[in-house]
């Protein structure tokens, strides 16, 4: 900090450069004139060195959770899905609910690199690594629902196009079907943009590494990787392919799940409103789990330079413009209830508000449409502790989403002897912490081992990177001596 | 680096700004060298044309990928729901485009993925775990904040004064050579 410029809305230029005026001046995305050297340490710190004490203590919990959810995994597996809380008329519960909820969180990292690359937001390379991470360890914990509530979990590979033992084939009529495409293409293609954005920042490490075990792994995962322009060309190319195809992917993903429910004929699923509001709830829960994920991390990791006040600034906006997204579409439900004239259609709508369970749907309406409008604000924004309080109740709202539109849209359907109300039991509750164990295990494992900012791609943004500002040494005959920290 | 069996494999210079860089490789591509290369720890903007690189041929595989993703789903629905072992569910078409569609449509996806990726580690000839710049200590820095110019002694045009003599008029502050 100490060398920095003490302004961190100026750039630093070469001597003789005059300064444009600050009203003319960008803020730059990495704050008081970092340079290329400065990224790379501070990044490749968090993996080498002694592991910090609060890593531990965040790390042993999260490993009791999984552990957690490994035995309630096996008792469930062993006694059967009995053991939940699902029963007559609500056959999908908790299953479905987080599946539905991890899914979704996954979703900002998808949205962060892809379409935020289409779209050239260049604050995007500060919090894409993480985000990415978070999408595959957030897809892995919701790929455990839909494996587990078969009940007989040895079947699972019935899904897959495979003959099962009497040469019948999957049937492709059925949403259901098309999910587990969705959601295996999903995972595939988010690991293969997030190694390929690892590759560049492996190299790094391996450049750095200072015992040999180090420097054969990261550089067996670098791939040989060297920084060649000619490299570069190729891989710029295929990183904009792979966004061009994670767009229509992301998207994709979350309208299958919810055709699962609106290709059946229940109120409340049963409506064409799903695929763009699943996918904006989708893309508002992931941004909460990324300000609760980074909001921490940039404090305890000293990333404050790289992750800004601007990047959080934005994200919150994001949240705000998705979460208004989400309450237009719960006010149009409403709408269309009354409008349909469909009295099934209009006693459900009536049920969520008014019967048995409408303490869920409060909960929702106000943590999801209600909480989100302070960021209008640009204090609020501004204010760590209540964006990062703000950012857990997202999710929070968002799980109570997905717990009304399942379990209420079940526990009262046509015929009123047919109606019942569900309760979660502790193996319900249990897997779900245990979820979070194998989250958070494999999110520090990602922080401590591997770059947790896109190293390159943050250089890449910075003023001295461009070949035509000053500060990249335009128009300047001799080279501009070294500025080591 | 032993004097007796020292092969050379290339002579690199090293620049401290991306505009040195950039600048001192338009003069490298004018002075009309073949195998040559410029190494950044990011990709510089502008430099392919500075190099006079082509537009890169990744796209195809990603394109190749995503019509072989798209036929295999629509085919594989077909044979299996259709004609290797036809079920009637809800009166439902055997086959239908529109069911087949999303399965296809994640497929192409899926494919087109794998053709990017692999394409470009195709193209790139990666992975590559020996490289004799791997070995140069002052090349490590190339991840870190330096940018280099690579000239393989495997070029017509090379020679041992006249290229040095190159770099250090593009702006080199420091030039070696790279064992192979």
């Amino acid at each position: 900090m100490s060398t920095a410029a003490a302004n961190p809305i100026t750039t630093k230029l070469p001597s003789g450069v005059p300064q444009p005026p600050p009203e003319l001046q960008r803020i730059p995305l990495v704050a008081n004139g970092r340079s290329f050297g400065w990224i790379s340490n501070q990044v490749a710190a968090l993996t080498e060195g002694r592991t910090p004490v609060w890593w531990w203590i965040c790390f042993v919990p999260s490993v009791l959770l999984l552990g957690l959810l490994g035995f309630t995994l096996s008792y469930q597996i062993s006694t059967g899905v009995g053991v939940w809380g699902n029963m007559h008329p609500v056959m999908w519960a908790w299953d479905i609910v987080n599946f539905v909820w991890w899914i979704g969180i996954g979703h900002a990292g998808t949205l962060i690199s892809a379409i935020l690359f289409l779209l050239r937001q260049r604050w995007r390379t500060a919090v894409n690594r993480a985000a990415e991470a978070m999408t595959i360890f957030a897809v892995m914990c919701a790929g455990i629902y839909p494996a587990v509530h078969v009940g007989r979990v040895w079947y699972d590979w019935w899904l897959f196009p495979i003959p099962n033992s009497n040469s019948i084939w999957p049937q492709f009529r059925s949403p259901l079907m098309w999910d587990v495409f969705a959601v295996s293409t999903y995972f595939t293609v988010s690991v293969l943009f997030w190694y390929m954005g690892l590759i560049p920042d492996l190299a790094v490490l391996r450049d750095r590494a200072k015992t040999k075990l180090r420097q054969f792994l990261y550089g067996l995962f670098a791939l040989g990787w060297t920084g060649s322009n000619r490299h570069w060309s190729n891989y710029e190319k295929a990183y904009l392919i792979l966004a061009g195809l994670s767009t229509p992917l992301v998207l994709s993903v979350h309208s299958i799940v919810s055709l699962d429910f609106s290709v059946s004929q229940l109120p409340g699923w049963h409506t064409t409103i799903f695929p763009p509001y699943f996918v904006a709830g989708a893309v508002f829960s992931g941004f909460g789990m990324v300000l609760s994920l980074l909001i921490p991390l940039r404090s305890m990791f000293k990333l404050q330079d790289i992750i800004t006040m601007r990047h959080i600034d934005v994200m919150c906006k994001v949240t705000l413009a998705t979460g208004s997204i989400v309450g237009y579409a719960y006010a149009m439900e409403f709408f269309i209830a009354w409008y349909s004239g469909n009295p099934n259609e209009r006693f459900h709508f009536l049920n969520r508000a008014l019967g048995p369970y409408q303490w869920a749907w409060i909960m929702m309406v106000s943590c999801n449409v209600l909480v989100p409008q302070l960021f209008w604000f640009k204090k609020v924004r501004q204010n760590l502790v209540i964006v990062f309080i703000m950012s857990i109740l997202v999710n929070v709202g968002m799980w109570f989403e997905r717990f009304v539109i399942i379990v209420l849209s079940l526990h009262r359907d046509f015929i009123p002897s047919n109606w019942g109300y569900y309760r979660p039991t502790w193996v319900d509750i249990c897997t779900y912490l245990g979820t979070f164990g194998l989250f958070f295990t494999m999110f520090f494992l990602f922080i401590r081992f591997l770059p947790m900012i896109a190293v390159s791609e943050v250089k890449g943004v910075t003023p001295q990177a461009d070949p035509h500002h000053p500060a990249g040494g335009a128009k300047i005959e001799e080279p501009i001596p070294d500025e080591e920290e | 680096m032993a004097e007796t069996n020292f092969k050379a494999y290339g002579m690199i210079g090293e620049f401290r700004t991306s505009a040195s860089v950039l600048h001192a490789a338009e003069k490298v591509r004018a002075a009309g060298f073949r195998k040559w290369d410029v190494f950044t720890p990011f990709p510089v903007h502008g430099m392919d044309r500075a190099m006079g690189l082509k537009n890169s041929k990744v796209g195809w595989f990603a394109f190749l990928g995503g019509v072989a993703g798209y036929t295999t789903g629509m085919l594989m629905i077909w044979w299996m729901n259709a004609v290797d072992y036809p079920i009637v569910i809800g009166g439902k078409p055997m086959f239908s485009p529109f069911s087949a569609f999303p399965p296809s449509y994640e497929l192409t996806i899926l494919f087109g993925a794998f053709g990017s990726l692999f394409g470009m580690l195709f193209l790139n000839r990666l992975p590559r775990l020996h490289h004799p710049l791997l070995k140069n200590k002052r090349f490590s820095l190339v991840t870190h904040d330096r940018f280099f110019i690579v000239i393989e002694c495997d070029d017509p045009k090379y020679s041992e004064v006249e290229t040095r003599k190159l770099l250090e008029e593009a702006g080199s502050p420091h030039i070696e050579l790279v064992e192979d």
